[in-house]
């Protein structure tokens, strides 16, 4: 026999069996070489009874049994394999393991940097707890954990020392901006500055994090989806914190301490600030192991608020009941329309751009152009009285914010609209949300920048 | 002859157990002995083997360890653990109650 001759393809077609068969999720590593094995000594067997190895081959696939039957009989026995598990597991690559490795090393070394950051300050006497001091906590909140945060994107993307300058200037500019600002105490402008911050400097983070993709519509889109993880983390992350705070304090109550400086001081600052980090990188490393939580919900609560948007519609319309213009309620339609926007963009985010239109677009289309008759409604209702408001920072902030938003969503409904009826591109619509996104955090950073001068620091 | 799927997999546990009782032995050589002991007419599909082995590993009445073959390979060789000797003893209790009974039944319905 001339089997040495021909063992490169009979090697290519036991490869490229192992191949299919590391597909299967049900059949893991020490699996396909335990069936990898018994298909070597049936094919000696086989070669030795006087078949060529061609044959061989394709008795001893045979034999095995087909490949779904196959998984199907080993995900019955081996069901946890079924679940991805995030926890990452080391997959036996050494050079893959040495990176997880230094990652894990930097990342604990951020989160614990802005873990101690935030009590930086209190070397100084400033305290957190401390009421005449929470304003200056309220304003440099972003300072404490957005730079490790940025850090984090540097080292992990390799950007170079240039594109590091940049991204510390705005960081470094809005430091000076927010401490240096004579704020009135307690005033309106200090508020809404420490609460636009964050959404101004968002950005930097963003430029970061698409590691010099920001300006393909990819890398934003990208960045997106990190956002809406990261929130999903945090909240997830947020109520472990709260379960161990709880715990903390009861056993220590249970024998009659009351360690309350323990969670205020330590426990939920720091691990606030380090919990950023962390999940940050939980939403790196899950990438591609894991199913995206954003777009389900966003599939989940698109018809829930479509429907109430619509009854709501109909219950004015039918009652005629005007909309009670009280302090918050620009706010609160603010908000809808914030998470409008959200459910707009993270169902685009998880869209087939290819795709032809289907019955969820539909009722997208369905839930923006409602939302956007009842923020037409509010708007209404609030303009009519706007001189008897009179202008203050608080109202046009929250009037500027709506405006956006609203420019936002009728030009996605005017694309969702062109895509459902003449079949344009989806891509159209994906690049409006995310050229869009660098206005938000401009109008965010005009208020922080430009209302204390403007309103006079009240 | 065709044996029906849910005889074969029900023969199966017995089987196994009653070929790791003679010394360990590794998947390959399981499937060949059931050939062997049927004279040909027990027709495993190969892969089948592995989920029952570690069905049966999992309940601890085998048990594994990695070594190699002739040629060097890594190969998983299975045994018995006690508690397999003990599983073996009551599977064929209970495989002779049913064979026995079948024995009365085709004395009296096709006596040839």
């Amino acid at each position: 026999m001339s089997a040495g001759r021909d063992h490169a393809p009979l090697e290519e077609q036991i490869g490229q069996w192992r191949a299919y068969l590391r597909r299967r999720r049900a059949i893991n590593g020490p699996d396909v070489e335990e069936l990898e094995a018994h298909l070597r000594d049936q094919l000696g067997a086989l070669t030795q009874a006087g078949l060529v190895e061609d044959e061989a081959f394709l008795v001893a696939v045979k034999r095995m049994g087909s490949l779904d039957a196959l998984s199907r009989e080993f995900a019955r026995e081996h069901s946890e394999r079924l679940w991805k598990q995030l926890v990452i597991a080391p997959d036996g690559d050494a050079a893959r393991e040495t990176v997880t490795h230094t990652e894990t090393l930097v990342v604990c070394a951020l989160a614990a940097s802005a873990a101690l950051a935030i009590k930086i300050p209190a070397l100084f006497g400033l305290q957190l707890g401390d009421d005449a001091d929470q304003p200056f906590y309220a304003r440099n909140a972003s300072f404490f954990v957005l730079p490790f945060l940025t850090g984090y994107f540097v080292w992990k993307r390799g950007m170079d020392l240039r594109h590091c300058i940049w991204l510390a200037v705005p960081l470094i500019a809005a430091v000076a901006v927010v401490n240096t600002v004579p704020f009135t105490r307690g005033s309106d402008t200090e508020a809404l500055s420490a609460l636009h911050l964050p959404i101004a400097l968002w950005l930097v983070v963003g430029i970061a994090c698409a590691g010099g993709r920001w300006f393909e519509g990819g890398g934003r889109m990208d960045f997106v989806r990190f956002s809406g993880e990261l929130f999903i983390y945090y909240v997830l992350i947020a109520l472990g914190g709260g379960v161990l705070t709880a715990f903390t304090m009861m056993m220590f109550a249970a024998i009659g301490l009351k360690p309350e400086w323990i969670a205020e001081d330590w426990l939920i600052p720091c691990g606030a600030m380090g919990a950023v980090i962390v999940g940050s990188w939980l939403v790196e490393a899950k990438q591609s192991v894991i199913e995206n939580m954003a777009p389900v919900l966003t599939r989940l609560f698109t018809p829930l608020f479509t429907i109430v948007l619509l009854v709501f519609l109909a219950t004015m319309a039918w009652t005629g009941r005007p909309i009670d213009i009280q302090r918050n309620v620009l706010i609160a339609f603010d908000l809808l329309l914030v998470l409008v926007v959200g459910l707009v963009l993270y169902s685009a985010s998880a869209r087939d751009p290819e795709a032809p239109p289907n019955l969820f677009d539909g009722l997208q289309l369905l839930l923006i152009m409602s939302a956007l008759v009842v923020d037409a409604v509010a708007l209404a209702a609030i303009a009519s009285r706007i001189s008897e408001f009179g202008f203050t920072p608080n109202r046009v902030a929250a009037l500027g914010e709506n405006l956006i938003l609203l420019v936002n969503l009728a030009w996605s409904a005017w694309l969702y609209a062109a895509f459902l009826r003449v079949g344009k591109q989806f891509r159209a619509l994906e690049a409006w949300q995310t050229t869009y996104l660098p206005v938000y955090s401009i109008w965010a950073a005009l208020v922080v920048v430009l209302f204390p001068p403007l309103f006079a620091y009240a | 002859m065709d044996l029906r799927k849910d005889l074969v997999a029900a023969s199966a546990t017995p089987l196994v157990l009653a070929i790791l009782a003679e010394g360990e032995s590794y998947g390959y050589a399981i499937i060949k002995r059931v050939s062997e002991l049927s004279g040909g007419h027990l027709n495993w599909t190969d892969g089948m083997l592995y989920p029952v082995l570690h069905r049966l590993e999992r309940h601890g009445l085998v048990a594994s360890k990695w070594g190699s073959s002739e040629s060097g390979r890594r190969r998983k060789y299975y045994h018995l653990t006690t508690e397999g000797r003990r599983e073996l003893e009551a599977e064929r209790k209970r495989w002779q109650t049913v064979d026995q009974a079948l024995h009365r039944i085709w004395m009296k319905a096709c006596p040839t």
